[in-house]
C-alpha cells in the first residue's frame, strides 16, 4: 500500500502494522479525543432538555434523547445575545479593517521602501507584538475614560489594533519579502509611482497574505476578552465572550443549557471561517513564529 | 477651476516632494500604524508605569507616592502567592505543552492518511474563543455533575465526585489542565511546520548508518528543530505567564486566592477594587519576567541566523 503512494513515505514503510497502530494511531486518537471532547460536551449540553441535563442516573450523559432547541430559543429571543453578536461582528470587522490598512502601508514601508531606520522600526513592531494586553488594560482603561469613549464599541475598535497591527505588519512583511524585487524595479523603470506599484503589483501578489492576516486578525478580535470586560459596562454594548460570561450566569443557578448554547453559537462564526481557510490559518500562525 | 488648481498646487508639491524621497514616503506610509501604536501602546505602557507610582483610584486622580505601592505589595502575602501561582502555572503548563505538542507534531509528521484533516481538527481548541471553551471546562469541572467524576465513579475508581475547582491544589491542576488543552495546538502546529523543513534524507542517511529511531530523534531532528523550539516556547511562556481569561472564567482566583495569577490579581485590585495604582504596580511587576522571555527569544533568533549562515 505504502509503496504505491508518493516518495515521502520515508522510513515508515519498514514498520510493522502492530507497532504502527500502537505508536501512531493510538496516541493520535487519544489526542484527538481529548482535544475535541469539550466541544462535543458543549454541543450535547446545548441541545439537552433540562430534565436530562443533570439526571445521570436515568439518562446516559453522553447522549441525548429528544434534543431541544429551547436553550437556543431562550438565548436568541429572551436575552440580549443577538445584540452581543452584532457588537462583536462590528468591532471585529472594523478593527480588522483598520489594522489591515495600517499594516499594509507599514509592512511595505519597512520591507520595501527601506527608509532610514526601517530595521529598527521592524524590530519595534516585533516587540510591540510581545506586549501582552494584561499589562496594558489598566492604563488603557484610564485613557479610554479620559477620551470619553468608555462603554462604547469605539473603545474596542480603537484599542484592538494595538495587538492586531503588530501581528499583521509582521506577517505581511514576510509576504512582501517573498515578492521578487525585479517586478518592482521593472515597474519603476516603466515610470510607475510607488502608489501604483503597491496597488497594482504588490497587493495582488500578496492576496494570500492579506487573507491570512485578515482572518487571523478577525479571529483575534472575536476572541478578545480582557479589554471588552474592562471597557464595557452596559449590557447592550457587550461582546459575545463577555456577555455570555457576565450576563448569563446569575447567582448560583447555572443554566448550563443556555450557557453552552451561548458558547456554541459564539464559536460558530470563527469555526466556519476557519473551516474555509484552514491553510491560511496555519500559514499565518507558523509565519508569525518563523520570521 | 483654475483657482482650485492654484490653491492646491503648493500642497501637492510638498506632498510630491515628500513622496519622492524614500524617507519621506516611508514616513507617510508608517504614519497610520505609528499613530495607533504610539497612542494606544507606547503611551499606555509609560502611563502604566507612572500609575504604579501613584495612588490613583477609579474616579479620583492620584498623587505621586513613590514606591509605596511596591512596598505595600512586598508585604502582601496574596501578591507573593500570586507570583508563586504564576510561576508554578507557567512552568508546569509550558513543559507539558511542549512535551505533548512535540509528541503530537512528530505523530502528524508521519506519513498518514487524512493528515490535513487531522491537522485541521487539532487546531480547533486554538481557534474557538478561549472564554467560551473555558466555559465548557467550567461545566466539565462542575463540583457535582462533572462528567469526569461521573465516568470515574462508573468505572469504580472513585466513590464521590472530585471537587475540581473548590480545593486549592485540585483547582491549580485543573486550570493547568485547561491551559495545556488550549495551548497544545499552537505548539504542535508550529513545531510541525518546523519538522516539515527537515529533509527526510537526513533521517534516512542516519538510519543507513545504523542509528536507532531514538538516536535519530535526539541527534538529527532535535538539534535541527532547536531554533524554532526556542521561539515557539518563548511565545508560549509569554502568553501563559500573562494569562487572564482561563482563570477569570474558571475560578476568578479562588478558592482562597489559590489560583490567582498576577494578571487576575491586577484586574481584581484595579477594576472591581478600584485601586488603579496598585493594579498597575502588579502589572508592572510582570515586566521583568516578560523581558527575560523576550531576551531569550532574541537569542533564539540570533542562533537561528547563525545556523542558517546568512545575514
Amino acid at each position: 500500500m505504502a509503496q504505491t503512494e508518493d516518495h515521502a513515505v520515508g522510513l515508515d514503510q519498514y514498520e510493522s502494522l502492530a507497532r504502527r497502530i500502537l505508536t501512531v494511531w493510538l496516541p493520535l486518537f487519544v489526542f484527538v479525543f481529548v482535544l475535541l471532547f469539550p466541544f462535543y460536551w458543549m454541543a450535547i449540553t446545548a441541545v439537552k432538555p433540562d430534565n436530562q441535563l443533570t439526571d445521570y442516573a436515568n439518562h446516559s450523559p453522553f447522549w441525548v434523547v429528544g434534543p431541544t432547541l429551547e436553550h437556543m430559543r431562550y438565548l436568541l429571543f429572551e436575552t440580549t445575545y443577538p445584540r452581543w453578536m452584532w457588537n462583536t461582528i462590528i468591532v471585529s470587522v472594523a478593527s480588522t479593517t483598520i489594522s489591515l490598512v495600517a499594516s499594509v502601508f507599514a509592512a511595505y514601508a519597512i520591507e520595501r521602501l527601506r527608509f532610514k531606520g526601517s530595521r529598527i522600526t521592524g524590530l519595534m513592531i516585533f516587540l510591540a507584538y510581545l506586549v501582552p494586553p494584561s499589562i496594558l488594560f489598566i492604563p488603557l482603561a484610564f485613557i479610554v475614560f479620559q477620551v470619553g469613549i468608555f462603554d462604547s464599541r469605539l473603545a474596542l475598535i480603537l484599542t484592538y489594533p494595538t495587538f492586531l497591527i503588530p501581528f499583521c505588519t509582521w506577517l505581511l512583511m514576510g509576504y512582501f519579502r517573498s515578492i521578487p524585487y525585479e517586478l518592482e524595479e521593472s515597474a519603476l523603470v516603466d515610470g510607475a509611482s510607488r502608489w501604483q506599484i503597491l496597488t497594482k503589483i504588490v497587493l495582488p501578489l500578496a492576496v494570500p497574505g492579506l487573507i491570512s492576516a485578515g482572518i487571523f486578525a478577525f479571529t483575534l478580535s472575536w476572541n478578545e476578552f480582557i479589554y471588552a470586560l474592562t471597557f464595557i459596562s452596559s449590557s447592550e454594548n457587550k461582546t459575545v465572550p463577555v456577555g455570555v460570561l457576565t450576563e448569563l450566569v446569575r447567582g448560583d443557578i447555572y443554566e448550563w443549557g443556555a450557557l453552552m448554547s451561548g458558547a456554541l453559537l459564539g464559536s460558530l462564526p470563527v469555526v466556519i471561517l476557519y473551516s474555509f481557510f484552514v491553510d491560511y490559518y496555519v500559514s499565518s500562525m507558523t509565519g508569525a513564529v518563523k520570521e | 477651476m483654475t483657482a482650485t488648481l492654484e490653491t492646491q498646487a503648493p500642497r501637492r508639491r510638498r506632498l510630491g516632494r515628500l513622496s519622492e524621497s524614500r524617507n519621506g514616503l516611508g514616513f507617510l506610509f508608517m504614519l497610520p500604524a505609528a499613530i495607533f501604536l504610539l497612542f494606544f501602546l507606547t503611551y499606555p505602557l509609560g502611563l502604566g508605569v507612572w500609575l504604579g507610582f501613584t495612588d490613583t483610584k477609579i474616579g479620583r486622580p492620584g498623587i505621586f507616592v513613590g514606591l509605596e505601592n511596591y512596598q505595600w505589595l512586598f508585604d502582601d502575602p496574596v501578591f507573593w502567592l500570586a507570583v508563586f501561582n504564576t510561576i508554578f502555572y507557567t512552568a508546569f503548563a509550558s513543559i507539558a505543552k511542549f512535551a505533548l505538542g512535540l509528541w503530537l507534531a512528530l505523530l502528524l509528521n508521519r506519513h498518514l492518511p487524512f493528515k490535513n484533516f487531522f491537522r485541521a481538527i487539532i487546531l480547533l481548541p486554538w481557534v474557538v474563543p478561549t472564554v467560551l471553551s473555558a466555559m465548557a471546562f467550567w461545566w466539565i469541572f462542575d463540583s457535582q455533575f462533572s462528567i469526569i467524576s461521573w465516568t470515574l465513579m462508573q468505572l469504580g475508581i472513585i466513590n464521590q465526585p472530585i471537587n475540581f475547582l473548590g480545593d486549592p491544589w485540585n483547582a491549580r491542576w485543573s486550570v493547568i489542565a485547561a491551559n495545556i488543552w488550549r495551548g497544545i495546538p499552537f505548539v504542535a502546529i508550529s513545531l510541525l511546520a518546523g519538522l516539515q523543513t527537515i529533509p527526510q534524507s537526513l533521517n534516512e542517511a542516519a538510519a543507513i548508518d545504523g542509528a536507532t529511531s531514538w538516536q535519530r530523534f535526539t541527534k538529527v531532528t532535535l538539534p535541527l528543530l532547536t531554533p524554532i523550539i526556542a521561539v515557539v516556547m518563548t511565545f508560549s511562556v509569554l502568553f501563559t505567564f500573562t494569562d487572564f481569561q482561563l482563570i477569570y472564567v474558571l475560578t476568578r482566583g479562588g478558592p482562597v486566592n489559590a489560583t490567582h495569577l498576577m494578571a487576575t490579581l491586577s484586574f481584581q485590585r484595579a477594576i472591581p477594587g478600584g485601586q488603579l495604582g496598585e493594579g498597575a504596580a502588579i502589572a508592572v511587576a510582570m515586566i521583568p519576567f516578560l523581558l527575560a522571555a523576550i531576551l531569550f527569544s532574541f537569542f533564539g533568533l540570533q542562533r537561528r541566523r547563525w545556523q542558517q549562515g546568512n545575514d
